[in-house]
């Protein structure tokens, strides 16, 4: 019995591993727009434009109160009958799905981080003379920063875990191909998506490590209140 | 704007609307299951024989760094083949020991973090009042542990009611697989997925600002305790 086991993770982990790069891909390029965009919606939910301010709510709201793969399946499949045209590759569709849906909740941190930062040091920068663009950049923006940092570092887990909808429109991601080879040999499912969840762990363990680290980071040489 | 047909719209409605029973069934049943097996993985953390909480730790990482995706398909199309151990379960039944098992990893660091948030010196004077382990944790240690997490766990239950449409891909005909399913009869996605949409936002949003008020509510109830047990302190 153990042999046969030890056939079928060596049949199926070259196949899995095929379905790494796309979920890699997925991960990197959501996780850069995610960020990319808390950041903005962060930003721009303290303009004092208040039509900027109301709009980018409405979005974060929208994204934070339905489910990812609402979003997802709607982005794949309504967006194309609602304008006529194609999101152009389901890549698109799940990147954007991924990135617009954590970018709603990290900008609710890049915003929280950003408030916490004490009073006196936008007043002290004021003082200084600086302009409300050198204030964020030089003296807001480094601190709160160093706040985000451990968050960001959960959010890129539960990116990561998020990345296996994609198989749902059809990218030939880890889960595709186990979905696959379990399709072909059912008794074998057990071992199949059991080295499916190896892989996913194989792939969070350095994303864990490093939300530790910056954990660390994030504390080090800042004063407890 | 011109391919959205409020014919269809109002044509799927009522029948999407009739998956919100199972939908929220299915929250209601994950949490139950999360917050008890939640509390398993709290008191099993606790044993302080080295090896099995470093296995415990293990677990739970695995389980809360995998996608609860591939974790359902494990459970419901796997583990039937599984030999000696392994039983077909239905859609349903899958879906709660799935999701619920994936959460309660969230839900035992909740507990945890309520109990770690009890000042030390209050099991100090346990210890030194003389109370028994029981007395300890009934009297002293919960009763200022469970508050505080109240909010969060109430997080969660949002959280959870929005992971819940994963279960329609194991084929629990909640609201989403209605809409799926008008969409491929039809063939048009836009308005049952737009509907689907629209009730997550609806009872979602509600409930978070519920939720908000309610963590308010509860830090400044404690904040106000504290100083109320300073003051008495000091006038002693």
């Amino acid at each position: 019995m153990i042999s046969t086991l030890i056939d079928t993770i060596i049949d199926v982990f070259p196949i899995l591993m095929k379905g790494m790069k796309i979920t890699i891909v997925v991960l990197v390029l959501s996780s850069i727009f995610a960020y990319l965009f808390a950041f903005i919606a962060g930003l721009c939910r303290m303009s004092q434009n208040v039509l900027l301010r109301k709009f980018t709510g409405f979005y974060v709201e929208v994204f934070r109160g339905t489910s990812l793969i609402v979003q997802l399946f709607w982005l794949y499949y309504a967006i194309p009958m609602l304008f006529g045209f194609d999101l152009g590759s389901d890549m698109l569709a799940g990147v954007l799905a991924i990135a617009l849906n954590y970018g709603a909740y990290m900008s609710e941190i890049v915003r929280g981080s950003i408030l916490s930062v004490a009073e006196g040091q936008t007043e002290a920068a004021t003082a200084l003379n600086m302009s409300r663009f050198q204030r964020m950049r030089l003296v807001i923006l480094p601190q709160a920063i160093r706040m985000m940092l451990p968050e960001f570092g959960n959010y890129l887990i539960l990116m990561l875990k998020s990345t296996s909808l994609v198989a749902l429109i059809g990218m030939t991601d880890i889960l595709y191909y186990g979905n696959i080879l379990r399709g072909g040999n059912i008794s074998q499912g057990p071992t199949i998506y059991l080295l499916v969840l190896v892989f996913y762990f194989i792939l969070a363990l350095p994303l864990i490590a490093l939300t530790k680290k910056l954990e660390k980071m994030s504390k080090k040489g800042v004063a407890v209140q | 704007m011109s391919n959205w047909d409020w014919e269809v719209f109002f044509d799927a409605f009522p029948m999407i609307i009739q998956g919100l029973g199972i939908t929220v069934g299915l929250t209601i049943a994950c949490y139950i299951f999360a917050l008890i097996f939640g509390f398993f993985w709290t008191v099993a953390d606790r044993i302080p024989i080295k090896p099995i909480h470093w296995v415990i730790r293990w677990i739970m990482e695995f389980i809360r760094s995998t996608p609860p995706l591939v974790q359902l398909f494990f459970i419901f199309y796997a583990w039937p083949v599984v030999p000696y151990v392994g039983v077909a379960l239905d859609p349903f039944t899958s879906a709660v020991i799935g999701l619920g098992l994936h959460y309660s990893t969230y839900i035992s660091e909740v507990y945890r973090s309520g109990i770690e948030g009890v000042a030390p010196g209050q099991w100090e004077a346990s210890t030194a009042l003389n109370l028994s382990t029981k007395q300890k944790w009934m009297k002293v240690i919960l009763p200022q542990a469970i508050p505080p997490t109240i909010p969060m766990l109430g997080n969660y239950l949002i959280i959870m009611f929005k992971e819940v449409p994963l279960a329609s891909t194991i084929g629990v005909v909640g609201i989403l697989h209605l809409a799926n399913d008008y969409g491929a009869q039809y063939w048009r996605y836009l308005e049952p997925l737009t509907i689907v949409a629209i009730l997550f936002l609806v009872l979602s949003y509600p409930s978070a600002i519920l939720i908000n008020k309610l963590e308010k509510k509860m830090n400044q109830r404690f904040n106000k305790k504290d100083v109320l047990e300073e003051t008495k302190g000091a006038a002693i």
